[in-house]
């Protein structure tokens, strides 16, 4: 059974039903509850759940301190082009925003590769748009073997392959994909999606599992949090992960919770996500999946991302940049969208060693 | 008393092996090792950086430590088998942990896979430490592919649970002519001594040191408690018995 019949099954569910019959006792009881069921994590997320994040926040920690240790992931984000034919009306890269389109050549990928690798860092994520024809499976290969000089652990961000692909791909060197859905629910999803080829929400949806199938290492799967209702997308993402660990006992499986920023095109977030309710979904996630990896990216402002360190989070991006080539020369282009936490690998090692984290820049070795 | 640990050659005098994975900063390392006088400590190959001296987390091991690279994040045999020679090539020694893990959920070993890479790995030299589920087939099979050791798992990895597969581990340690080393799942000193108590070789612990309030501390106790296990073991404790020594035998009537 592929996710989209599990996502399926919630068709006519009602989850303001199902959030209303929540009550404090079932929330208190679910925070030292062992095992935690999908019903159990939307308890979680329901707003009844949200006057016991305290409670919920101290077993999250325990748990990631006892499952990951006092450790914090670092990678870094290297856009390789941003040409796009997807219409994603959230987006800074899509087809019709005005931007000077761009993919770097092998020169300029061993030039951000250098820059990169001087701060240590031994995970990169590499991310194009979604064009076949400007950046194909084949560039992203060449790139690969650029990277792989300098990287010990390739993760790519790019639009959803065939299986074959992947497995292409993982041959290569890649050993993590990370792939939002954007929007679990499909009619927003189709909404938000009016053309190209991005339209294909099932296709995207078992992106996933078609790269665990290929051997893929790592999976890292979220929804873009301002889309839509938070709780339900929440939910759904946290379902994902759980159905890949589960298909796939022997993948890495984690949720990124990232949401929206502002960004060339000024599509205004359709939902407001607070702090307190991107807090609440990770440390539901945490007590619902102790062993899931949890991503923060520079989406999130310094401060915030200080705090979160203690909240579950695993895995964080630094020096990030978000235009194509941006750190060595064109950093004024336009991004994606705008990074909110601008600190170099170095500040946030001392930020990390401050509160008592060490920062590990490598945890994979390519084999 | 003379009571060394002989495994690959190395005589050790220290039973308490230390995992390094979870430290808030690998500078805790030399200070655990000088405490607890830890002569074996295991680093992931995955975490190894040679090109990163400051954050290479093997470079805060001791020279006069056994250095024994594991091979977390391996799939299956193969992989284990290309992560130890790879971690050979880079000058980490000959000593392997081999760990493979199928499942993410629990981090519960793969042991089909397990005595697949030992046999390799044994055969080119390496010595080998398999961590296991505590299985007695299993571990047979491990002896016959040529282990150094057998590491079979307390409680599941990072769970701090203690000696939960106690009866099993004790049936290893009186079947399996190798040392016996419980690895995982002791959280507390008192958990330790146990296992020494039974008869275990040694006790590989990294969770309850890394992730305590006082790493340094609690790696002296975890090093008493391994000390004192081992005593109690070597003294023979008197045999614990189920009734009570009646002052009126049932059987002092017999004459000879």
């Amino acid at each position: 059974m592929s996710f989209y019949e599990v996502y399926k099954n919630f068709n006519s569910f009602d989850f303001e039903d199902f959030f209303k019959r929540v009550t404090g006792e079932r929330v208190k009881k679910l925070i030292t509850k062992n095992r935690l069921n999908g019903f159990d994590y939307l308890a979680l997320l329901s707003p009844a759940a949200g006057k016991h994040l305290e409670e919920m926040a101290w077993r999250a920690r325990r748990l990631t301190v006892q499952h990951f240790g006092r450790v914090m992931m670092l990678y870094t984000p290297l856009y390789l082009s941003n040409f796009c034919v997807n219409h994603c009306v959230y987006c800074g890269f899509q087809v019709k925003n005005r931007l000077e389109r761009k993919k770097l050549t092998p020169l300029e990928v061993e030039r951000e590769a250098r820059i990169i690798a001087s701060t240590g860092l031994k995970h990169i994520l590499i991310l194009t748009g979604e064009s076949r024809r400007e950046s194909p499976v084949s560039y992203i290969r060449a790139c690969v073997e650029i990277l792989k000089k300098y990287f010990t652990s390739i993760s790519i961000e790019i639009y959803p392959l065939e299986e074959e692909e992947y497995a292409e791909l993982i041959a290569t060197g890649v050993d993590g994909l990370t792939i939002y859905q954007e929007a679990y629910d499909e009619n927003i999803y189709a909404r938000l999606h009016p053309a190209g080829p991005k339209r294909n929400y099932r296709f995207r949806l078992e992106a996933p599992e078609r790269a665990c199938r290929a051997g893929m290492r790592a999976v890292n799967v979220g929804a873009l949090l301002g889309l839509h209702d938070w709780r339900s997308e929440a939910f759904f993402t946290g379902l994902h992960a759980n159905y890949l660990q589960d298909t796939f006992p022997e993948a890495e499986v984690s949720i990124s919770p990232p949401r929206m920023r502002p960004h060339l095109g000024g599509f205004q977030p359709e939902v407001e996500v607070g702090d307190k309710n991107l807090v609440q979904y990770m440390l539901a996630f945490r007590l619902y999946m102790p062993r899931g990896g949890i991503t923060v990216s520079t989406r999130e402002p310094a401060w915030l991302r200080d705090h979160l360190v203690k909240l579950g989070a695993t895995r964080m991006s630094a020096g990030s940049c978000t235009v194509v080539g941006g750190r060595s020369g064109n950093e004024h282009d336009d991004g994606q969208f705008e990074i909110s936490d601008e600190r170099s690998v170095a500040e946030m090692a001392r930020m990390l060693y401050g509160q008592g984290y060490q920062p590990v820049y490598k945890d994979w070795q390519m084999i | 008393m003379n009571d060394v640990l002989k495994i690959g050659g190395q005589e050790l005098n220290n039973r308490l092996f230390l995992g390094t994975g979870k430290f808030s900063s690998n500078k805790y390392i030399p200070e655990v090792v000088r405490i607890s006088g830890v002569q074996v400590v295991t680093v992931a190959l995955r975490r190894v950086d040679p090109e990163y001296e400051e954050e290479n987390i093997a470079a805060f091991v001791p020279q006069d430590c056994v250095l024994m690279p594991n091979t977390s994040g391996a799939r299956n045999a193969q992989e284990a088998v290309r992560i130890a020679r790879l971690a050979r090539a880079a000058g980490c020694g000959n000593w392997v942990k081999i760990e493979v893990i199928t499942d993410n959920r629990y981090l519960l070993p793969d042991n089909d896979e397990t005595v697949k890479a030992t046999e390799i790995l044994a055969g080119e030299g390496f010595v080998v430490l398999p961590y296991m589920s505590p299985d007695l087939a299993a571990a047979k099979k491990l002896v016959a592919a040529g282990a150094a050791a057998v590491m079979p798992l307390g409680a599941p990895i990072g769970s701090n649970r203690g000696l939960k597969t106690k009866e099993l581990v004790r049936i290893l340690i009186d079947e399996i002519p190798l040392p016996v080393i419980v690895d995982a799942g002791i959280g507390r000193p008192s958990e330790a001594a146990e296992a020494m108590e039974m008869g275990a070789a040694a006790v590989l612990v990294n969770t309850a040191i890394a992730t305590a309030g006082d790493p340094v501390a609690m790696a002296g106790a975890f090093s008493l408690a391994v000390k004192a296990g081992r005593m109690a073991y070597l003294a023979e404790p008197g045999e614990t018995v189920e009734y009570a020594r009646a002052s009126s035998p049932l059987t002092g009537f017999l004459r000879d």
